[in-house]
């Protein structure tokens, strides 16, 4: 899953700041004049620097095999589906079309798209939306069997703690008080089915 | 004045105080969770859908109408404050708006900001107001072909206009038409790609999907960036901007209105395209040009107006053609159709209290925002400081436990997480996800249109020809499809003259 590639560090596209610069990027070359003409130029160029490094050609082509797994597999369940006529479709000729574009469009990535340079690399920092993943699908499969109190109030620690390097005292202070507002807030509050354990 | 008893039936509608409070409650809760860094407005409202949940279908929408412009602010202030845009339509401010903050100006920024989009929502309102009944007394007469030909124009153009690599939003768009397939048929009743799941046999619902490919996403995606958390300055004061200042951006106000409103119509980040241009603009009219980047009050009125202006006027096309202009605007088709409200031409006659109800929640909407946030802007200071580390887990919990609240389904919890890992790959991998929600949306609407036009035309695709307006449509398609392939080619061929004045190349993109 995770790039490995030995393409020089070039700042990637895409993102939440990085979606805005690409934003004015869309824009093309008025764009780049506005940024060349203003002061904010350092400010552009420092957003380049802190985005994550681009991935190489390996996540693109990766990328692109997704889609035209996804798009190759949908074609045959829809072809199975039973494909009709246009003036008499069956189940499967609609999704058989999305998925012949999906095809298409994959291919075409693979191919032309290979030295994009708008996919990020996985990088050390990504550990962190990884961990915090982790905490969510945990989450989500305790909640049923134990409420939500206590997998929330290990979410919140390890969110704060571990991931945003807050200090003990206030990760714990804190994560008590706010699940003890959610506590207040679904259960007491809003009478919610919401699975809890107290 | 026949046309104006609706209008003001509307506001009697708005003005009912439990609706007031709704629309107080989004414009706070939307501030609030706006002004999270990172988070824009699609973000926003994509984890506040569930608030809207279990109340009636006009205090939902009034409500919505709240979180979005209260979204957009927050978006602002942090463009100002922490030069952080949380969208793309924020972007230009934060050249000038975080000067002004710089130079101890930043209560003066944010005061414009937000008169600036008072007036530019307002006179957009207006503008909808008289327009949304014409546009839709022409659209009456649509039938399935033309529908058909209008959604897929509006996806293409969703598409091709956002941020990313335009075959990766076009895939991301095919993924979200696959996703809308998933669940009965509804023609034939026969059940489609569910491996006999029983949670999946009725489809995926559009709430889970936005929720987590816009919000659960952003904040993962999040969590990689805490490093450059800016600090947030400690005080703001002079929120009222001078007599001088006003003046000075008095101009680029109304010129921002204007342009707004116009480029808002149009499909495709309409609000982003806004803001550019008008900064352009700006700073084109000028007198000292070298002004901006530096502090300009004019580089921070002219785009904020305009692209509240730009976000108004994209309802639009939403509530008459019922075809969303952008994921925003996407979202706001979703949350209407989980209402029962299906927007389209004949919103306006059938269900006048409503149609009404939304505009008119739009000026209650503006005029809180304006009484909110000059004297709250100093709280929404205070909220900045606090950690993201703290508010990342807090907006975590509300996604997840805000899903929960919708059905009351575990599954639809786990359905947000995995489409939170979705939302997360495709930021990594540079796909838009905006073009996913969009096309889920109009996903179930395109098919089902383009079965029974092909019925009707007796399965011969010629028949979309056959239309003046589907054929006008569907042409349109193919020369947005095209054009940009031709226009690489030329470009190719002459790159020696490429250098050309920025306003009018905004121009030809739009």
């Amino acid at each position: 899953m995770i790039p490995v590639s030995s393409s020089p560090a070039v700042p990637a596209g895409g993102g939440s700041r990085p979606a805005a610069l690409s934003g004015v990027d869309a824009a093309e070359t008025p764009a780049d004049d506005l940024l060349e003409d203003l002061t904010p130029e350092q400010l552009a160029a420092q957003w380049e620097d802190e985005k994550p490094p681009a991935a190489g050609a390996l996540a693109n082509a990766a990328s692109s095999l997704v889609v035209l797994g996804v798009g190759a597999g949908a074609m045959v369940l829809s072809v199975a589906m039973g494909l009709g006529t246009p003036a008499a479709p069956e189940p499967g000729l609609w999704p058989f079309m999305i998925s012949c574009v999906m095809v298409v469009l994959g291919l075409f990535q693979l191919i032309l798209g290979r030295h994009n340079r708008d996919a990020e690399k996985f990088t050390r920092m990504s550990a962190a939306p990884l961990t915090g993943l982790v905490t969510l699908a945990a989450m989500v499969a305790l909640m049923p069997a134990i409420g939500f109190e206590l997998p929330a109030l290990v979410l919140c620690v390890i969110w704060m703690r571990f991931l945003g390097g807050e200090t003990w005292r206030s990760t714990l202070l804190v994560s008590a008080i706010v699940v003890a507002a959610f506590y207040g807030i679904f259960v007491l509050a809003l009478n919610t089915s919401i699975p809890h354990l107290f | 004045m026949d046309f104006l008893n609706p209008v003001i039936n509307g506001f009697v509608v708005v003005l009912e105080p439990s609706n007031l409070l709704y629309c107080l409650i989004g414009v706070v809760i939307g501030m609030l969770i706006g002004v999270l860094p990172g988070l824009g407005p699609a973000a926003t409202i994509a984890i506040l859908l569930p608030l809207t949940y279990n109340v009636e279908p006009v205090t939902a929408i009034i409500m919505l109408a709240g979180i979005f412009y209260g979204a957009q602010y927050g978006g602002t202030i942090t463009s100002v404050l922490l030069r952080l845009p949380g969208e793309a339509s924020s972007v230009v401010t934060v050249f000038d708006g975080y000067q002004m903050a710089k130079q101890g100006k930043a209560g003066t920024a944010l005061g414009l900001a937000s008169i600036g989009s008072f007036i530019g929502g307002t006179a957009s309102i207006i503008g909808l107001t008289f327009l949304a009944p014409v546009v839709a007394s022409f659209a009456l007469d649509f039938g399935p072909a033309e529908y058909s030909a209008l959604a897929l124009l509006g996806i293409l153009l969703v598409a091709t206009i956002s941020n990313g690599a335009k075959t990766k939003a076009l895939i991301a768009a095919a993924v979200g038409l696959l996703l809308a397939t998933v669940g009965r048929d509804i023609f034939t009743g026969e059940s489609r790609f569910t491996f006999g799941n029983l949670e999946l046999a009725d489809g995926i619902d559009f709430v889970p999907i936005a929720m987590g490919v816009f919000g659960l996403g952003e904040i993962l995606y999040n969590l990689e960036e805490r490093h450059r958390a800016a600090k947030a300055p400690s005080k703001v004061t002079n929120v009222w901007p001078s007599r001088t200042d006003l003046k000075q951006a008095s101009g680029a106000i109304a010129r921002g209105s204007v342009l707004g409103f116009f480029l808002g119509i149009l499909p495709g980040g309409g609000a982003t395209i806004a803001s550019m241009a008008s900064y352009a603009m700006e700073k084109k009219r000028a007198k000292q040009p070298e002004r901006f980047g530096k502090g300009a009050p004019e580089g921070v009125a002219g785009p904020e107006t305009a692209n509240n202006a730009a976000a108004t006027s994209s309802f639009i096309p939403l509530l008459t053609l019922g075809i969303p202009a952008n994921a925003t605007m996407a979202l706001m088709f979703g949350a209407l159709l989980i209402q029962g409200v299906t927007p389209g031409p004949q919103l306006v006659e059938q269900d006048p209290g409503l149609f009404w109800g939304v505009v008119n929640s739009m000026y209650i909407g503006n005029i809180l925002l304006l009484i909110m946030s000059l004297p709250l802007v100093g709280i929404f200071v205070k909220i900045l400081r606090v950690r993201a580390a703290i508010l990342a887990p807090v907006t975590a919990l509300i996604t997840l436990l805000g899903a929960y609240t919708i059905n009351n389904s575990m599954f639809d919890v786990t359905l947000v997480v995995v489409f939170g890992i979705v939302g997360y790959l495709m930021k990594k991998f540079g796909f838009e996800p905006g073009p996913l929600v969009l096309a889920f949306v109009l996903g179930s609407l395109l098919e089902s249109s383009l079965r029974r036009s092909l019925l009707v035309f007796g399965g011969d695709p010629t028949g979309f020809f056959t239309r003046p307006i589907s054929a006008t449509l569907l042409t349109v398609f193919v020369l947005v499809a095209v054009l940009p392939g031709i226009r690489t080619l030329l470009a190719k061929r002459t790159t020696a003259q490429s250098e050309q004045p920025i306003t009018t190349k905004i121009k030809e993109k739009v």
